[in-house]
């Protein structure tokens, strides 16, 4: 036993000695490889069984979209399709495939990949959770409902080997931004079905053996909750651009040791800054943090169903008595942005309304007028939210200025998050915490939220009017102006209503080794791998704070 | 002896079939499901992803299926990691969680079981008051306070040790095994000490003293084997602790292992995987308290002897 402990000690004393061997990031510059903290361990890798971020990531790297988006202007640019035509009415885009388009087995790609991958992610017994991504596709809501069960009736054909012909069932501006969502993706038929049926959400087709894949890397290893490689493909069309010649993913699920792993130089990249530690990287010189707008709104949920938030006054009162500037400096250390409306602003040209600011006064004759004066006779209410101590301090902070400004109580419960959930599906609560991250930089993807009935409404909020100008309206618009203003029609009428109280638009904030380039930061975090290069010529200057 | 170790593992089968039940249903009562999600699915949808699985059949017999899927080794596929089995899952995170648990039982023998001897030496002065408030420190010490702190020191400060990681860069094994060594480190420095004192004021022990042995003889070759018994009868209750219980650490240092697996399927209300480490620990469980009864009834003659009239 004695000696078993010398010979660790000795074991210490050695490796200590030898520590501190070139760090990823040094060995990583030098051989054109990013080291990215990528949040979590992929659920999987299927493009249309998946649904996350860190998923994103990944994929985004393996496969590539009909269209993809330009990492500084989020436009659309050609992806697989070289070029598109859009029909003077909108509803029908033919995409013209670029015939040097590969998959990572050297086999050409074609229209009808698309039919058939299309026809998997929308096929009812898959189950993908994304399927809607292709709702505005001409009967893909039935085909996916099993109302239909011919593929042939869905408005997607190929006309001819590298002619792929979409119907919409109405104009759609943001439809190509969904052709670089992964659901979206071609994936390779022979190969699934080798290994499975179609609609098989469980086979090993994604496995680095297996995989067979379009985009500018290809998989090279999965190290299950330790890493996933890819490297630099050599059938990708555009590889004469892709200027990195691999990626290493890390499951950095804890922010505290991913902050640490790149303090010591084994990131490049990380997902997501300990709050605790943004202000002393603000203060830095040559900071590595970077921090910018993300299209996400932080909200609370109100059950307008309910006593006393059944009463709009109520819901304005409460909102209008939220000091969100003091919120945000104080407990979010300003890492945000007040918001005063559900979608974020400049939202591809558009600005949300703002109808109110913070104000005490018109916050207490407002709930005077429905009957509490100065809180009296107030019955209670009691706010929800997933147990998180980020969460806890601002409902903390909420409940202290509802109760110094309008003399009421609201008490506090947190829930383990697939409890919460539970309970906000079900309208089980009075107010509920709530963040929504858009899928498509569009208006549309905040405000069809709250449809009569939507599965993420869960406010009970209904209004056919709104409902009209949401699906009927904004679509049949002429010109881009005149949607942005139907939108803001509606969003006028939900601020009215007040179904929600809105608190801050999200952002992304990142350590970047300032040896990273391109990579310039976007409304959707997006990181388009295939512009993305080190700077072999950046030295470190020391590892240590 | 092999009567006895027939027995008990009969004996286990019951208790792992209680474990099973127990998880099975308790899983299912728990609000929320593997498939929900911020964003709402369609009804057709979260239907579909219900039959992929066979939860759509009624409870009873998804109980059953389950059973007979135990049985055969079978423990299903993961709900959050389409593609991936439940035993493929455990085969990847068991390795490195038992060989991170080998380690820090290796820490917490050797730091533990010196300090127990030491203290045991000269009891009542400082050689045993100092390194026995050192073991009360360590076990009041939770694992998530340690941890940090060594990476602190070690890992960022002085720059000697890997801050995360297992088995990537030389050396990332270290502050792990220390840290999760650590609180059963104090617990064997008490539990020797206790044992050491008893044997020392055995009559043999001044016999073995009073014909001249020298003391380090003594220690060695007439107390350890006696003194170090209630060190191992928790041996294997540690063992499996050790495993069961290496989540946080795991957390702290981004180690893939099992613990990690362990805690994040019940927040995911992965049913297979809740079920397949539940059952997988309680074997180990059963197995552990097993080897340590046996190692325990090597090392006491007096237990020996009980076995070899079975």
């Amino acid at each position: 036993m004695i000696s078993r402990f010398l010979l660790l000690v000795a074991a210490v004393t050695l490796l200590a000695s030898c520590g501190g061997g070139e760090s990823n990031v040094a060995s990583g510059n030098r051989q054109g490889i990013l080291h990215f903290g990528n949040g979590s361990e992929p659920q999987g890798l299927d493009p249309h069984v998946v649904t996350g971020v860190p998923e994103h990531f990944i994929i985004g790297a393996l496969f590539e979209g009909l269209a993809t988006k330009n990492p500084y202007t989020l436009e659309p640019e050609p992806g697989v399709a070289r070029s598109w035509d859009i029909s003077e009415d909108g509803r029908v885009i033919t995409f013209h495939i670029n015939p040097r388009a590969r998959w990572s087995n050297g086999e050409p790609m074609s229209a009808t990949d698309y039919v058939w991958s299309w026809q998997r992610l929308l096929s009812p017994g898959l189950g993908s959770e994304y399927a809607y991504m292709l709702f505005p596709v001409k009967n893909a809501r039935s085909f996916n409902r099993g109302d239909i069960t011919d593929f042939g009736e869905v408005g997607v054909k190929a006309l001819d080997e590298l002619t792929l012909q979409v119907t919409l069932d109405e104009r759609t501006p943001y439809f190509l931004q969904l052709m670089d969502h992964y659901s979206t993706f071609a994936v390779h038929r022979a190969t699934i079905e080798k290994f499975g049926k179609m609609t098989d959400r469980y086979t090993p087709w994604t496995r680095v053996e297996n995989m067979v894949s379009n985009g500018a890397f290809r998989l090279k290893d999965w190290k299950l909750y330790r890493r996933i490689e890819v490297e630099k493909s050599d059938t990708y069309w555009d590889r004469d651009n892709v200027k990195l010649n691999g990626i290493v993913f890390y499951p950095t699920e804890n922010v505290v040791s991913e902050e640490r792993m790149f303090r010591v130089g084994q990131l490049h990249y990380t997902n997501s800054v300990p709050l605790g530690k943004i202000p002393l990287y603000q203060e830095m010189a040559d900071s590595p943090y970077r921090q910018a707008p993300y299209l996400g709104t932080y909200y609370y949920l109100i059950n307008t169903l309910r006593p006393p938030t059944d009463n709009v006054k109520v819901r304005q009162a409460l909102s209008m008595a939220v000091n969100r500037e003091s919120l945000n400096k104080n407990v979010l250390k300003g890492t945000n942005i007040p918001a005063y409306s559900i979608t974020p602003p400049d939202t591809l040209g558009y600005f949300p309304p703002k109808l109110f600011g913070y104000d005490v006064a018109r916050a207490r004759q407002l709930l005077a007028e429905a009957g509490y004066p100065n809180g009296e006779g107030w019955p209670g209410l009691e706010l929800t939210y997933n147990t998180s101590e980020d969460h806890r301090k601002i409902a903390v902070a909420l409940q202290q200025m509802w109760k110094d400004a309008l003399n009421i109580e609201v008490t506090l419960t947190n829930q383990e998050w697939k409890v919460y959930l539970d309970s906000v599906t079900q309208m089980d609560f009075q107010m509920a915490r709530r963040g929504w991250i858009g899928d498509y930089v569009d208006p549309n993807n905040f405000l069809d939220l709250f449809l009569t009935g939507g599965g993420n409404n869960n406010t009970g909020f209904a209004n056919p009017r709104y409902d009209d100008l949401i699906l009927h309206k904004a679509p049949q618009a002429a010109t881009k102006e005149e949607r942005l203003a139907v939108f803001h029609e509606a969003e006028t009428m939900l601020m009215e209503q007040m179904p929600i109280i809105p608190l801050y638009t999200y952002t992304s904030k990142h350590l970047i080794h300032p040896g990273v380039k391109g990579a310039p930061p976007n409304l959707m975090d997006w990181t388009n791998f295939k512009y993305v290069w080190l700077d072999k010529d950046w030295r470190p200057t020391g590892t240590g704070n | 002896m092999w009567r006895f170790i027939g027995v008990r593992l009969l004996q286990a089968i019951p208790v792992i079939l209680v474990v099973i039940t127990v998880t099975f249903f308790l899983v299912r009562i728990a609000p929320g499901g593997p498939f929900d999600s911020e964003k709402a699915v369609t009804r057709e949808v979260k239907a579909a992803l219900e039959a992929q699985y066979k939860l759509n059949l009624p409870l009873f017999q998804q109980y059953t299926s389950y059973l007979n899927d135990v049985a055969h080794g079978n423990l299903g596929p993961s709900f959050k990691y389409p593609g991936r089995s439940v035993n493929e899952l455990i085969a990847a995170g068991f390795p490195v969680t038992a060989e991170l648990g080998l380690y820090a039982m290796l820490v917490a023998l050797g730091i533990g079981g010196l300090a127990g001897i030491i203290a045991a030496l000269k009891p009542n002065t400082a050689q045993d008051y100092i390194p026995m408030s050192a073991a009360m420190i360590g076990i009041c010490m939770p694992s998530f306070l340690l941890g940090p702190l060594l990476v602190l020191v070690f890992g960022i400060h002085l720059d000697w040790l890997p801050v995360s990681g297992w088995g990537d860069i030389p050396g990332d094994k270290i502050l792990p095994a220390i840290t999760l060594g650590a609180a059963y480190a104090a617990y064997i420095a008490r539990l020797g000490r206790a044992g050491m004192l008893e044997v020392l004021s055995q009559d043999y022990i001044r016999t073995a003293r009073a014909k001249g042995l020298p003391e380090w003889q003594v220690v060695v070759k007439h107390s350890l084997r006696g003194g170090m018994i209630p060190v191992v009868a928790f041996l294997g209750p540690a063992f499996a602790g050790l495993l069961a219980g290496s989540f946080v650490v795991e957390t702290i240092f981004q180690i893939p292992g099992l613990g990690r697996f362990f805690v994040q399927a019940a927040f995911n209300r992965d049913y297979t995987m809740i079920l397949g480490t539940t059952v997988f620990v309680s074997v180990l469980i059963v197995l552990f308290n097993l080897l340590s009864d046996i190692l325990a009834a090597w090392m006491n003659p007096r237990l020996r002897a009980q076995f070899s009239q079975h």
